[in-house]
């Protein structure tokens, strides 16, 4: 166990070091695009002399490693500073975002997760069947359509012609559980289609893999049926992989869905990510992509954990 | 003042009833078939108040501020105009009407500008309106630290003093006879003035709503403010500005009653959303004008000829059928359309090829390859549009290299930056406004480098100029220069196309901005 808490100790210090880089570079990308925030916010109407006097009241005429430094200096203060455009405290606006993020995110775990692995211990149970080949054809398809193009479909079905659930997902804060959920099902519904094919295909590969290892051979022999064979024997050292494709996934459902949030009008951080990008926001971006970023390393960090848990062996490699 | 403002109604009329007469045909022809009916047939409706007004833009973000000095896009002005009033105002019938301001008057020599101010107006927090608010206000976008994009609008005033509680002083640099109509202007605000300077972020006005909530990028929420001083207007309990800026996630909010009103219908799918019995699509015929400008200082459309063969080499009505799918109307190679004041009626220049080849050859050039920086920043088809350009162009044996730029940060790194590009610009109240801010030799947004001496001279003596015949000429003179010899092709005016259901009930629909001149929720009502 002590050696189960040092590997995680020394992971998150190798995440605070790759946060710490990622911060570096999205300060410099951002600072290499073109124009800054003093000309998107006047946009057409930019004169030199107003994009000089607003440069100047941001304190962007600094040079870039002091501006970078004073920007590390508040985050160890706990302070993210304020926005460029609204000189609202970068936190307060991440904050009901990121609520409205994390919550999209879990409803679509929750349908996409359970159903991924139910379809993809179906499909290896049955390999090579009808139904494998329709629950692989039907994920694939569904995976290789683009966001936008799910999420208009299910919008034209089951919001406008069908009329069950309105087509733009607009929570509030204090909304009741259940008028949430009747909001959000359907960008839940179309992250499921996005997600579910690669975590089904991952458990169908790892499960057809051990099946032919000989331990499994025995427990067949022994008599034991198909259901426990997958669930008793197969399934606990399966897990390294498909948690890993999981923990992307999830990941994936917190940073990459600014497709869908746009398309359902969903206030998350998506959406606020690629404004403040357009308007060289840069605290706002920082702080963004930093839960961004380490969304990912937790995630993976988790899924590492779980993995050798799972499968002690993985702690003593050889 | 009663001189300027009697003229100018005089001048107008006839070119209104002219333009209402077109938005009707035009609202009629493009939906025939169908049940629409033409954008104003509901004026005769009478107005009843009270409902939730839910209101879908394209234009919010996350970014967006509470400062008028910041009001960017649609989304804002909107909001703008629901919680401020403004000294003047342009009205349904593109006239300027006093709003905080009863009367004005200019001097003799329009340098100085009195403003009497409204009395009893109170703003949101209860205190009354006096002439320190409008100084504060105004100041608030001047100075050498403004960081106001109304910046040059303003720059042109000496001094802004009071005279009493309810008298402003205005005193220019120079006489402008179209003073009263900058004060009209989405970012000249009025706000209340503690000690001088005004809270920008503060959402206080005196406007027909009072700010309820505002989170940018998602929605502003406004309620009716009680103590609102016009009794015909603000009809509504409240109002939602919704951000949608995904065409069809609005379309959809629309279609299935989740919004009352959206903004820029897509012209691709208009057709089929016209279709729907339970919508109303209204087209409104305005003078924002797409174009493509020039570098006339630069290689090789410093030649006149070069300019002119480009201007004849473009098939407007092919771009207005395909681009704009009908929803607009040809331009003339000058920004100033029917809805201004000293609108010059030109003749149309026509798509010619020979006439094209002929000035090429007159600059020296058997053919022309040139390169055309776009991008869908500047309106949705823009690309599309340079396109269409470049294969009518080629007739003329003028090769078009349509270059796509990115849209993030065109109007920073293309615009005004390369020889030759494409642009937009929405309508401003008077010519000389639009002149000042796009053509005079030093203006901020010369994007064309044009630099006329005859055209330079006349804007400025016209700008002072008080006999209304004289000026008119004057006004007329120089869209012709632009048409002759500036840089820009000016194919086409685009018409503001926007939905709403069949509960919401309006007069006319004004064409000074998209959205009744961003006056929607002032305006407009649910039918009782």
């Amino acid at each position: 166990m002590d050696k189960l808490l040092l590997t995680v100790a020394k992971r998150v210090g190798l995440g605070l070091i790759t946060l710490w880089i990622i911060s570096l570079l999205i300060f410099l990308a951002v600072e290499m695009l073109p124009g800054d925030i003093a000309t998107e916010i006047l946009g057409q109407m930019a004169t030199p002399e107003t994009v000089a006097s607003i440069r100047e009241k941001l304190g962007l005429e600094q040079p870039l490693h002091v501006r970078y430094w004073d920007w590390m200096l508040g985050i160890f203060q706990g302070d993210f500073g304020q926005s460029l455009a609204t000189d609202r405290d970068v936190m307060d606006m991440l904050d009901s975002r990121l609520v409205n993020t994390l919550y999209l995110a879990g409803f679509a775990a929750a349908v996409s997760v359970p159903l991924a692995l139910a379809l993809g211990i179906t499909a290896a149970l049955y390999r090579n069947s009808v139904v494998d080949r329709a629950v692989s054809m039907f994920t694939l398809s569904a995976i290789s359509m683009p966001e936008f193009f799910i999420a208009y479909v299910l919008i034209l079905f089951v919001a406008v012609q069908l009329g069950w659930v309105p087509s733009m997902s607009k929570v509030e804060v204090g909304m009741p559980f259940w008028e949430r959920l009747h909001m959000t099902l359907l960008p839940a519904l179309a992250l499921t289609f996005v997600t579910c094919a690669h975590m089904m295909r991952m458990t169908r590969a790892a499960l057809i893999n051990l099946l032919s290892s000989s331990y499994i051979e025995m427990a067949r022999l022994k008599g034991l049926g198909a259901w426990q064979v997958i669930i008793h024997h197969a399934l606990p050292n399966a897990w390294a992989p498909i948690v890993n494709v999981i923990a992307m996934n999830l990941a994936y459902l917190i940073t990459g869905v600014v497709v869908v949030e746009i398309v359902f009008v969903y206030p998350g951080l998506g959406q606020l990510m690629v404004d403040s990008v357009s308007k060289r926001d840069l605290p706002v971006v920082q702080a963004a992509s930093l839960i961004f970023a380490a969304t990912y390393i937790l995630f993976n960090l988790v899924a590492d954990v779980i993995a050798i848990v799972s499968n002690p062996k993985l702690l003593h490699p050889k | 003042m009663k001189e300027v403002k009697c003229s100018a109604v005089k001048a107008g009329i006839t070119r209104r009833s002219f333009l209402g007469m077109g938005g009707a045909l035009g609202v009629a022809a493009t939906s025939a078939g169908s049940l629409v009916l033409p954008a104003f047939a509901s004026e005769t409706a009478t107005p009843a108040r009270g409902g939730h007004f839910r209101l879908g833009l394209s234009r919010g973000s996350t970014s967006d501020t509470l400062n008028p000095a910041h009001f960017a896009d649609v989304f804002m002005q909107s909001l703008g105009f629901a919680i401020h009033n403004y000294l003047t105002e342009i009205d349904e019938e593109g006239q300027l009407k006093g709003e905080l301001a009863e009367s004005w008057e200019p001097s003799k020599d329009a340098k100085q500008w009195v403003f009497q101010l409204r009395e009893g107006v109170t703003f949101h927090d209860g205190r009354s309106l006096t002439s320190e608010d409008v100084v504060a206000s105004f100041n608030h976008h001047r100075g050498d630290d403004s960081t106001s994009a109304a910046k040059g609008m303003v720059d042109p005033i000496e001094s802004i003093t009071t005279d009493g509680p309810h008298k402003v002083v205005f005193t220019l640099k120079e006489g402008n006879a179209d003073f009263a109509y900058i004060t009209s202007d989405y970012h000249l605000a009025i706000l209340p003035s503690n000690e001088g300077k005004i809270d920008p972020a503060s959402g206080i006005g005196c406007g027909g709503f009072k700010l309820k909530s505002f989170e940018p990028g998602v929605e502003a929420v406004v309620e009716r403010n009680p103590d609102y001083w016009k009794s015909d207007r603000a009809w509504f309990d409240s109002v939602s500005f919704l951000s949608i800026t995904d065409e069809a996630a609005r379309t959809n909010a629309l279609r299935t009653g989740q919004i009352d009103a959206m903004d820029r219908v897509d012209l691709k799918t208009v057709n089929l959303l016209e279709m729907d019995p339970d919508i109303q699509v209204n087209t409104v015929e305005s003078d924002q004008i797409y174009y493509f400008p020039m570098n006339v200082q630069a290689k090789p459309f410093d030649d006149n000829n070069v300019r002119l063969a480009l201007k004849h080499a473009v098939d407007r009505e092919d771009m207005v059928e395909r681009v704009l799918k009908g929803y607009g109307r040809v331009a003339n190679d000058h920004p100033i359309g029917g809805s201004y004041r000293y609108f010059a009626d030109l003749p149309q220049r026509q798509y010619d090829p020979d006439k094209a080849r002929h000035y090429l050859k007159k600059a020296g050039y058997d053919s022309l390859n040139l390169d055309l920086s776009t991008s869908d920043a500047v309106f949705t088809g823009a690309v599309d549009a340079a396109v269409l350009y470049k294969e009518h162009a080629a007739d003329a044996g003028i090769n078009i290299n349509v270059i796509r730029e990115p849209a993030d940060g065109y109007w920073e790194n293309v615009w005004m930056k390369r020889p030759w590009c494409m642009s937009y610009s929405s309508p401003r109240g008077t010519a000389d406004w639009f002149f000042s801010q796009y053509f005079a030799g030093d203006a901020s947004w010369n994007d064309t480098n044009w630099n006329n001496d005859r055209f330079n001279h006349l804007l400025n003596e016209a700008r002072s100029e008080l006999d209304e015949e004289r000026r008119a000429q004057m006004y007329a003179e120089m869209q012709s220069l632009i048409h002759e010899q500036g840089g820009r092709v000016s194919p086409m005016f685009s018409s503001y196309v926007s939905a709403a259901n069949r509960k919401v009930g309006h007069g006319r629909i004004g064409t000074n901005r998209d959205m009744d001149g961003n006056r929607i929720a002032e305006r407009w009502w649910f039918k009782g």
